[in-house]
This record gives C-alpha cells, structure tokens and sequence, in this order.
C-alpha cells in the first residue's frame, strides 16, 4: 500500500497538451476518481501514473519513491482495463495466476491466493473457464481478481464498468466498493460517469481540458462546486444557469433575473455577495431539486414565482418540469401531485439558501 | 461442408414422416438451400482436382508403355531404387527447412515491420513483398546468375575476403543450400504478410496488461503473441509446407535436380522420369507420394486449428 503523488505532471503528444501540468496527492488507502469529459486528460493521467505513457515533465511518486523512468513491472501496480484485457487462451484461474506465476511464487501460494480472490468475486466456479465463456460481468470480476492477487501497492482502474449494460454497472460498482472495503488498496479510477465517481470515491478530481478543475469529497463537489464546468458536469439533471445581476432595493440586496423578476437575497448568502460590483454580468445557479412546487407555507429564502411549463417528465417518485426564464431552459423538481402539466402554468418556488452565484465571463462560483 | 448437409438430411428423415413433406423440409433448411447453391461450384472443383487425382491413380498402376495393367509394380519397382529414397529424403529436408527459415524470417520481419510507424509502413510493406510477386521462374534466373561459379556476384564478392569460389550449385550440400535459400527468400513475405496481419489483430491493451503483470519483451511475445497468432502460423505452416513441398521451379530453374540427383524432390523427380524419362506411369506414382505425407501433416495441424477454434 502506498500514497501516490503527482507534481506538476505534463503530457505533450506533439504539439497538443493532453495533462496541462496537474498535481495531486492521494493517500494511502484512497480511492480517489478522476472525472471529466473524453478527452480531458484522465486517461492519460492513469496511464502515467501505470509507466504505459512516459511523462513530459514533472514527477510521479508512488510510496514516496519517484517512478518516472520505472517500467510498469517495477511500480508494483495492478490495472483493470476497459476491455478487461483477459488473456483469451488462459483459464481464469491461469489469467488470475500470471503475473505471480512470472514472479516465480510458489505454486501453492499462487493457488491460495487465486482461490482467496475467486471467493472474494464470487467466481470459484469460474476458474477453469476460459473469458470467451464468461459474461461481461463475469469477465469484469475475472480482471479484478488478477489484479486483487497481485497485491499491489496501487489498483488502477481504466473506465472499467462502461461496457457493462446500465443494470450490471450499478451491481459491479458496488462490487467495486466492497472489494475496496476489504483490501483498502489505494485506488485510482478513471470514468465519465459522474454516478459513479460520486458513488464510489472517498476523493473526486475533476478534470477538463488537462487541467484539474476541482478536488474534493463528493459533497464537497455537489455542494460547493468551484467552477462553472464542476457545478455543470457534477449532478443529474444538470444544474440550471440562468443570467442575472444584483441590484440594492430599499437597502435590501436582491437578485434580478428579468425585469418582472427579481428575489431578495437571503441574509446568508447576502453577506456572502455584499461585495460582488453591481454591473458584473451574473450566473444563477440553481439545482433542479431547489426549484420545487409553491406551498402555502414557505421557509424563509425560498421565494414563488409564476411560470408556464414547456414540458414535464414524470418520473415516478418526481416530476420533472422544465420551463423558460431569460432565454434560458430551466429543469424543477416537483412532487407528482403537484398538478404539473405540459403547456400549464404552475406556481414553483426557488430555495435561495442553497443558490450559486456564478461570474458569467470567468465562470468561477462566487 | 457436404458431410454436414447429408447427415442433417439423414436426420430430417428420421421422423420418417411421408415423402413429400420430408423434402418439403429438407428444402427449408437453410444448409440444403446453401448447399444446392454452392453445387455448381462443388461440382467444378470436383471435375478440376477430383477427376485428375483419380487419373493418376490410374496411371500409376499401369506399365511403362501404358498398355497394361500392373497394380502396384510401379511402388514396389520405386521402394527398390535408392534415388527415390533419396528424393523422399530431400523433399522432406527441402521443405521442413525452408518452411522453418521462412517463418522465423517471415516473423521477425513482421515484427520489425511491425513497429515502423503507421506513415512509413506501407512502402516497408511494398518493398519487403516484391520476392513474392516476382515470378519464380524469373527471380531463380537472377539467383543463377548470382550462384555461377566462375564469374557471379556472390562469389566476386566473396573473393575479397579470401574465401571461394564457392560451388554453389556444383557441390550436393552448396546446391541444397542454394535451393533451400532460394525457396526462403521467395517465400519469407508471405509469412511476413501473414504474420502481420495477425499481430495487428492482437489489442494492445494484452501487451499492457502483460507489461503491468511483469512480463519482459520475450514473455510477451512467448506468452501473449505467440498464443494469439498460433491458429495463423498453424495455418500458414501448413499452406506453406504444401506448396514447398510441391515445389518445381526452383528447384529445376536452379539445379535441375543436380548434380547427381542430390537436390530432387518429388515435383522435379516426377518430371524427370515421367516427361523426360518417358514413362509417365512411373512420374504419377512419384507424385502420389506427396499425398500421404502431406495428408498427415494437414490432418494434425488441421485437428490442433478446430480443438482451438473457439478459443480467441
């Protein structure tokens, strides 16, 4: 086990910079994720961080020793790759083994260790199969077990669920943690999936164009998002922005969205914007779970207003209703009995306690 | 192909139901269907490989002159000459050999071909398969020319270095070396080409998975290329050991069986004592001898292709 560092860490293909310089720490036993759109350099990193892509510049360190010229062997990692990467001619019990059986273990350990890991995945049955037999989840299990044998100072994890249907993905994260729980490697894993980087890590980075947009729990993250990018790729449906500014009405700050809209901002958060220029072009963000339906008795901070809904998806446990402000779209979350309906005003509410207040040009959260 | 069909027809009969609705349903079968389509081509090959092999059979059990039957005279007349031995032996040294040469040339340059980048490949590619698309016929000329004792290249090369005249087509070892070399270097690209077109079927995401499991270049290729490209060698070991086998061009272009006989192999042979020889009876049995030895060699990489076919 080991704590795994990053120092301004750059990787250049040419002239493109995939890692714009990164750093980043990991402690042992983190899972850490890292998350972003394709193309921004998570991969990469992971790859990197594996000795399956040389680095530009900087340093990576795994347990304190710099591994920036060590072949994959040498860095004692073990990587689950997105296409599982089983050896098609090998059993199970034979694709599980090889890495030990080059290392020359002895062979009842190495039989110890496969059973051990089978046991802990669920595939002892399995063993003596070979992947084409296997299902995709079945050969999931099979690549974490070959790496889980090893015993490895870091786990590396390479989109490994993306090519699992919606139902096994949600099973085998689970089976991800679990797995996590017990043998407490430090872990990297790499995926889109914002789900699953919220679901599974102790730590999220957040990447976007080679560059680390925000590092943080997953509340941390959801909550106080740092940038417009984070507050956009973090959460489902997405948080909504609509354009706004502050103004001083009888000495009150408010927050005007048109000019028949306007809120008064709620003293928490008023402390909070005091400052903000009056003429600076602004960003409402607001999650959809804080646009709900107007109830006769509202909290302080949580302001009406009228609408007329463009479009409502009922899923079951909510309804979602999505409506226009300011040229904008803007998604509610609101109890199924509210009466919501396609084309049909409806009386919401914005919970302002829970608002962000974006700078429009930079995209930084205020 | 046609066994399937006609136990699947057996098996249509079975329920022995009446006449009309059984070929009904043989009909509706989508093998029959395919098999009646693919019948006019089944049919020509027939008439092309089927006919002449049966012909030799024929002839072989005929005399010198053609005029009578003798079973199998011809066979037992060749187990007592030991230049046929002597053929046997060569064919077998000729073929083995050069199949060996050609597939570890074949692989290695596969390889190097392999790791150029993608941009210059295609010229390496162009280049390395010329000796294939050359007509042997024309390519063993140049290498005559090359192996004259007196005045060639290879030996006017060779001189500076003090060493030579070589005979390279004079001596019995020299002359099947020469063949040998001439074969390897006629056939190599075509293992090249074989060779990688299977290497780039084999997803990277293997080797990096056997570099993070601790594997060297060598276990690499030991343990994840050559398993994954065992079903093309077996294959293009075989084709290659049939067609080396059966190979004449070289072999008369550049010795013409000489000297003494030590470099015949069937094809040559064959030609020699039915076409020059005049009697061809005797020529078609040479030949048929190719069948068995060629037969088992197919059999077994054949059954070692289809144990592993569902494998990758």
């Amino acid at each position: 086990m080991a704590e795994v560092s990053l120092r301004k860490v750059v990787k250049r293909y040419d002239e493109v910079e995939a890692v714009r310089g990164i750093d980043l720490d990991i402690a042992d036993h983190e899972f850490v994720v890292l998350v972003g759109p394709s193309g921004c350099g998570k991969s990469t990193t992971l790859r990197m961080i594996a000795g399956l892509e040389d680095i530009s510049d900087g340093d990576i360190t795994i347990g304190g020793d710099i591994v920036n010229d060590v072949p994959p062997k040498d860095r004692d990692i073990a990587m689950v790759f997105q296409n599982y990467a089983l050896y098609p001619h090998m059993t199970v019990a034979e694709n599980m083994s090889f890495g030990l059986r080059l290392k020359h273990y002895p062979k009842a350990e190495i039989k110890s260790r496969v059973a051990e890991a089978a046991r802990m995945l669920d595939i002892t049955d399995l063993i003596d199969r070979k992947p084409k037999q296997l299902s995709g989840g079945q050969r999931q299990r099979v690549a974490m077990g070959r790496a889980i044998v090893r015993n490895p100072k870091v786990f590396l994890f390479d989109e490994p669920l993306s090519n699992l249907d919606a139902k096994l993905r949600v099973q085998m994260r689970i089976e991800i943690k679990k797995v996590h729980q017990k043998v407490r490697t430090t872990t990297v894993y790499v995926t889109h999936d914002q789900v699953e980087a919220m679901t599974l890590a102790d730590r999220v980075v957040v990447m976007n164009h080679g560059r680390i947009e925000q590092i943080g729990t997953p509340n941390e993250l959801y909550h106080k998002p740092a940038t417009r990018f984070v507050a956009s790729f973090i959460g489902s449906p997405a948080m909504n922005f609509v354009p706004c500014r502050l103004e001083d009405v009888g000495g009150r700050l408010h927050l005007r969205l048109t000019d028949r809209l306007a809120f008064p901002m709620p003293p928490v958060r008023a402390a909070r914007y005091q400052a903000v220029p009056r003429t600076d072009k602004l960003l409402l963000g607001i999650r959809p779970e804080h646009i709900i339906e107007a109830r006769q008795h509202l909290a302080p901070g949580v302001e009406p207003f009228d609408t007329v809904l463009d479009v409502t998806e009922p899923m079951g446990m909510e309804t979602l209703v999505y409506f226009t402000l300011e040229g904008s779209q803007v998604c509610g979350r609101v109890n199924p009995n509210a009466g919501a309906q396609d084309g049909a005003p409806l009386r919401l509410a914005v919970d302002l306690n829970n608002m962000h207040l974006l700078n429009e040009v930079t995209g930084v959260v205020l | 192909m046609a066994d399937v069909v006609f136990q699947e027809r057996r098996v249509a009969h079975r329920p022995s139901v009446g006449k009309r609705s059984s070929l009904h349903y043989a009909l509706k079968r989508k093998s029959t269907v395919a098999f009646l389509m693919a019948l006019p081509l089944i049919l020509l090959v027939a008439l092309l490989v089927v006919y002449p092999a049966l012909y030799s059979l024929h002839l072989a059990t005929l005399n010198k002159s053609m005029t009578k039957f003798i079973g199998l005279g011809n066979f037992e007349f060749l187990f007592k000459r030991d230049t046929f031995w002597l053929v046997v032996k060569q064919s077998c040294i000729f073929a083995i050999s050069a199949v060996i040469f050609k597939a570890l040339i074949g692989f290695i340059v596969a390889h190097f071909v392999h790791n150029v980048p993608a941009n210059k490949q295609r010229r390496w590619r162009g280049m390395l398969l010329v000796p294939w698309v050359i007509p042997p016929a024309m390519s063993t000329l140049a290498w005559l020319w090359l192996f004259d004792p007196s005045y060639s290249a290879f030996n006017y090369t060779l001189s500076f270095f003090g060493i030579g005249p070589i005979p390279w087509t004079g001596d019995a070892m020299w002359a099947r070396f020469s063949v040998i070399l001439v074969n390897v270097w006629y056939g190599a690209p075509f293992f090249m080409i074989m060779y990688l077109a299977a290497l780039k079927s084999v997803p990277d995401q293997l080797y990096e998975a056997a570099a993070i499991d601790g594997a060297n270049w060598w276990q690499r290729i030991w343990y994840v290329t050559l398993p994954m490209m065992r079903n093309i060698i077996a294959i293009t070991t075989l084709f290659s050991l049939i067609v080396t086998f059966a190979n004449f061009d070289i072999v008369r272009i550049l010795t013409a069986g000489g000297p003494l006989d030590h470099t015949h192999i069937f094809a040559t042979w064959a030609f020699r004592v039915g076409i020059e020889g005049s009697d061809i009876p005797l020529g078609a049995s040479v030949s048929l001898f190719m069948v068995p030895i060629l037969a088992v060699a197919a059999i077994f990489i054949l059954r070692d292709i289809s144990k592993r076919g569902n494998e990758a």
